[in-house]
């Protein structure tokens, strides 16, 4: 059984779809698009096909991935132009690779995050920003299923700047300025999110937006520590591979 | 004027929003078009949440035929749940469509499709929202025309005060009818305003527009005649009927929601009608006759919806899908053409028999056998009589015996309480017959793995059938019955652990009862409801009894008067100007001879019974067989 690497992004009013709503979409696309995927055994087969730690819902995404078993080997640049013209758009299909060895998720260290806030004040979010970078750990509670858990936002975070834009969607008043926050996070237990880290800014310094922010995931792959760089998930796919080629995306490092 | 998309004023309240993907739209084989390019603009409400709302076949057939006519528009719109109903509020946000999110008092139709009397005042909601005033005759130029169809707007007379207009029947050609009429009354540059389109809607004798009728009553509350108010309205509106199905193979390019739907599949209605006469059923009164789709067709349309959708199950649909003259050819041919695809066959609706084992267990031909569903609907033979269900016990535990022994291990019947003479005895026979049932199940299997589970509701009295003029019966009765029900299943050391119990109480029927065999007298109800904040009827987590019959006493309307009274023949009842084709003296006969126990046959296999249909609506039966087989299909 070939396995396929796929990385999609999820776009626009897309963003409110959850992981389950992009599952059914993708099972579908799949069947229409008439690949050959390969199902589980037993009474109810499911189709092959599995996630990488999914953005959550209302978050929109650059890069997310997912893995598809097909039964018959497939060429994956064909498959990334089927998948896309069979999900509808806004989940848009970006980069496809045959898999190498060693699983997709471990090589998931970390993501970059932008963080637009539109409204907010650029100054006060400097000050938040620096006032968070320089504590040791920042507690913040988050309501799960279980109930409110509490756990350290700070230790995470590898790299977090703040910049100012122009905001672009709905929220926005024309011309109005917009808080733009970039960082990296490092994937743990429990995960820690953009929204934990605005917690925590609202925590150091009572740093609070005052409309919803609009939060886009622009890479996940392998981490330089030393640099907070993330690389390529699918570079060590492409080395061991046929097809060695890059995807149209090409490299993303962030800073 | 331009409309604009107020979706980035919408974009801002979706993320405090339960599940605010299904606000979007964005659905696989969904239609925007350019809103100037469109003279006539309908948009379809389907009056509950979209995940129940989205997979219904009406609102999707109309949809397409609409979005396929030149120079017309049609989106879609859905009730809103009251997190978001309360932030547009907030935010002066309008109803809107989900599919361009255009205002929905910029259209020229508001359609709504009632399935159920419970959606009436998420209806209200809409209006409100919208930003149309609720009752019609406050309505002005600017206004879209507010039209109801769907299955309630056979009665829409609790509703007629806020409604422009009602369409009875299939909606498929009469809604191009009233696009060209709109059409041609906006190029003549809008004559008359909004009275005069009403006007030329109603001429027509299709559509029904209760302003133009008056009702008068007599001292004791009982209507005494209603008539029009107009010369060159008709005195009776018909419904409208689809002859040839093949003609007309909707849905062609199914919607596929992102978000979860009640129904995760592609559905073909397999045949439209049904003439069994189940006494209760309203569905398979109002859409006689028969009329089938060609095996051929339904083979056509099954290929076409799972390559444009991406689903892995198809529905059957219909009323009684079993009955389809041609079924074993069908379910076969579609079994071969499928098996190995992953891609499950389901068939709701079906009659107790034997024949329906084999069916199943083709359809089942590669997967699990869980569970077969059959409707006795009665629990003692009498009371089946008077149903006329005919299923004798025999038939009954034979055809359950059958399925057990061929691998089902879980059958799922379905009962009703309440029934016109029901007593008692009828309802505890329900526990006789489930008791049986595990019994014989047990002898034939050799194995105590087999489960039965009984289901069971309220009967509600509807209009346009036999039971039409029956008392329904009261909510304590009905709950005492099931109640008693209860304790003899559960109380069984034998059988009860292998007979689950599934049971609905009696106090939404009540409210169901008014609402379906209401007259205008009852809007007042539903507004006051909608005023103190009812909404969805239909989720029992959001209906409150108490809120009901506090708005009707409020609103001076005697609940059992409308829901437990008994009527005359001779009572004028509020549907009486509306005709579904059926005589009203042999709705009457029939009504008669449900209690003395006389049975009808079905008219497909047996002459006719002269219910009135055909000859009043100029229709005719249209069934196979063909003789025509399913041809595999070549894999691409």
């Amino acid at each position: 059984m070939q396995r396929l690497r796929v990385r999609y992004a999820k776009r626009g009013r897309l963003r409110f779809t959850s992981h389950r709503d992009i599952s059914r979409a993708v099972e579908r696309a799949v069947r229409r698009a008439g690949i050959p995927v390969a199902y589980s055994a037993g009474f109810s087969p499911h189709p092959k096909i599995s996630y990488a730690g999914a953005a959550p819902t209302g978050v929109a995404s650059e890069a997310e991935y997912l893995e598809i078993g097909v039964t018959t080997p497939c060429e994956p640049e064909r498959i990334r132009g089927d998948l896309d013209g069979s999900l509808p758009p806004g989940l848009d299909v970006l980069d496809v690779v045959e898999a190498g060895p060693g699983g997709l998720a471990e090589r998931l260290e970390a993501s970059e995050w932008e963080v637009r806030l539109p409204g907010a004040d650029p100054e006060l979010a400097g000050v938040a920003v620096e006032k968070f970078l320089s504590a040791g750990a920042v507690e913040v509670e988050r309501l799960t299923k279980k109930g409110p858990r509490r756990f350290d936002a700070r230790e995470a975070v590898l790299r977090l700047a703040v910049s100012e834009g122009t905001g672009r969607t709905a929220a926005q008043v024309p011309g109005q300025s917009c808080v733009i926050l970039r960082m990296v996070v490092r994937h743990m237990t429990p995960a820690v999110r953009p929204d934990d880290v605005l917690a925590g800014l609202r925590l150091v310094a009572d740093f609070a937006p005052p409309v919803p922010p609009e939060v886009t995931r622009l890479a996940q792959g392998p981490l330089d520590v030393g640099t907070g760089a993330l690389a390529d998930p699918f570079d060590l796919d492409r080395e061991t591979t046929r097809g060695g080629e890059a995807g149209p995306v090409g490299e993303h490092v962030a800073g | 004027m331009p409309v604009e998309s107020i979706f980035h004023r919408l974009e801002a309240l979706l993320p405090k929003v339960q599940k605010p993907i299904q606000y979007v739209g964005g659905e696989l084989n969904s239609t925007v078009k350019d809103w100037d390019d469109a003279d006539v603009r309908w948009a379809l409400m389907y009056p509950d949440a979209y995940e129940v709302g989205l997979p219904n076949q009406g609102v999707a057939i109309l949809y397409e035929i609409l979005n396929e006519l030149p120079a017309t528009l049609a989106e879609r719109t859905y009730a809103v749940w009251p997190d978001l109903e309360a932030l547009m509020r907030a935010e002066g946000v309008p109803q809107f469509t989900v599919d361009a999110h255009r205002p929905v008092r910029a259209f020229d139709v508001l359609g709504v499709s009632f399935s159920t009397e419970l959606g009436y005042t998420n209806m209200l909601t809409a209006l409100d929202l919208a930003g149309i005033p609720m009752l019609a005759v406050e309505r002005g130029d600017d206004d879209p025309i507010v039209l109801a169809g769907g299955h309630a707007a056979f009665n829409p007379e609790p509703i007629a005060d806020f409604l422009d207009a009602a369409v009875l029947g299939d909606g498929e050609q009469i809604a191009i009818a009233i696009t060209e009429v709109i059409r041609e009354w906006k190029a003549e540059g809008r004559p008359g305003g909004r009275d005069e389109l009403l006007m030329r809607l109603a001429e027509s004798g299709g559509v029904y527009v209760p302003k133009f009728y008056d009702v008068d009553y007599h001292p004791d509350g009982r209507i005494k005649r209603v008539a029009p108010n107009r010369a060159d309205v008709p005195w009776r509106v018909h419904k409208h009927t689809v002859m040839d199905l093949d003609e007309w193979p909707y849905p062609k390019k199914p919607l596929v929601p992102l978000a979860e739907t009640v129904h995760e599949r592609f559905s073909v209605e397999i045949f439209r009608g049904c003439t069994r006469g189940c006494r209760f059923c309203q569905a398979g009164m109002i859409t006689r006759p028969v009329r089938e789709r060609s095996i051929t067709t339904i083979g056509a349309m099954v290929d076409n919806g799972i390559k444009e959708s991406g689903f892995n199950e198809v529905g059957l649909l219909s009323l009684s899908s079993a009955d389809h003259s041609e079924i074993a050819d069908v379910a076969k041919g579609l079994a071969d053409r499928y098996e190995g695809t992953n891609t499950s066959l389901s068939l709701p609706s079906t009659r107790v028999d034997a024949f329906n084992i084999d069916l199943a267990n083709e359809f089942s031909r590669n997967g699990r056998r869980s569970g077969l569903t059959f409707a006795p609907e009665g629990g003692s033979e009498r009371m089946r009589k008077v149903i006329n269900k005919m299923v004798t016990e025999e038939d009954l535990i034979r055809t359950v015996t059958t399925a057990y022994s061929q691998g089902w291990r879980q059958v799922k019947l379905y009962f009703m309480c309440g029934l016109p003479t029901e007593t008692d005895e009828d309802v505890l026979g329900i526990a006789d017959l489930a008791k049986k049932v595990i019994k014989a199940g047990r002898e034939i299997t050799g194995s105590r793995d087999i489960r039965c589970t009984v289901s069971i509701g309220g009967f509600v009295p509807k209009p346009h059938t036999p039971f039409q003029w029956a008392g329904q019966a009261d909510h304590e009765t009905v709950d005492r019955r099931l109640k008693a029900l209860r304790d003899s299943l559960r109380g069984d050391k034998e059988y009860g652990r292998a007979i689950g119990y599934r049971y609905h109480d009696g106090k939404p029927s009540i409210v169901e009862g008014l609402l379906s065999r209401g007259d205008r007298r009852v809007g007042a109800v539903i507004r006051a409801v909608w005023e103190d904040g009812g909404r969805f009827d239909g989720w029992s987590e959001h209906f409150s009894y108490e809120r009901w019959m506090a708005a009707a006493e409020k609103a001076g309307v005697d609940v059992d008067w409308y829901t437990t009274r008994e009527r005359e023949e001779n009572e004028v009842l509020p549907w009486d100007h509306l005709d579904a084709g059926l005589d009203r003296e042999w709705l009457w006969q029939d009504w008669q001879e449900a209690v003395s126990g006389g049975e009808v046959e079905d008219c497909r296999w047996t002459p006719c019974y002269d219910c009135g249909v055909c000859p009043t609506m100029g229709t005719e039966i249209q069934i196979g067989p063909t003789g025509r087989k399913l041809l595999p299909l070549t894999v691409v």
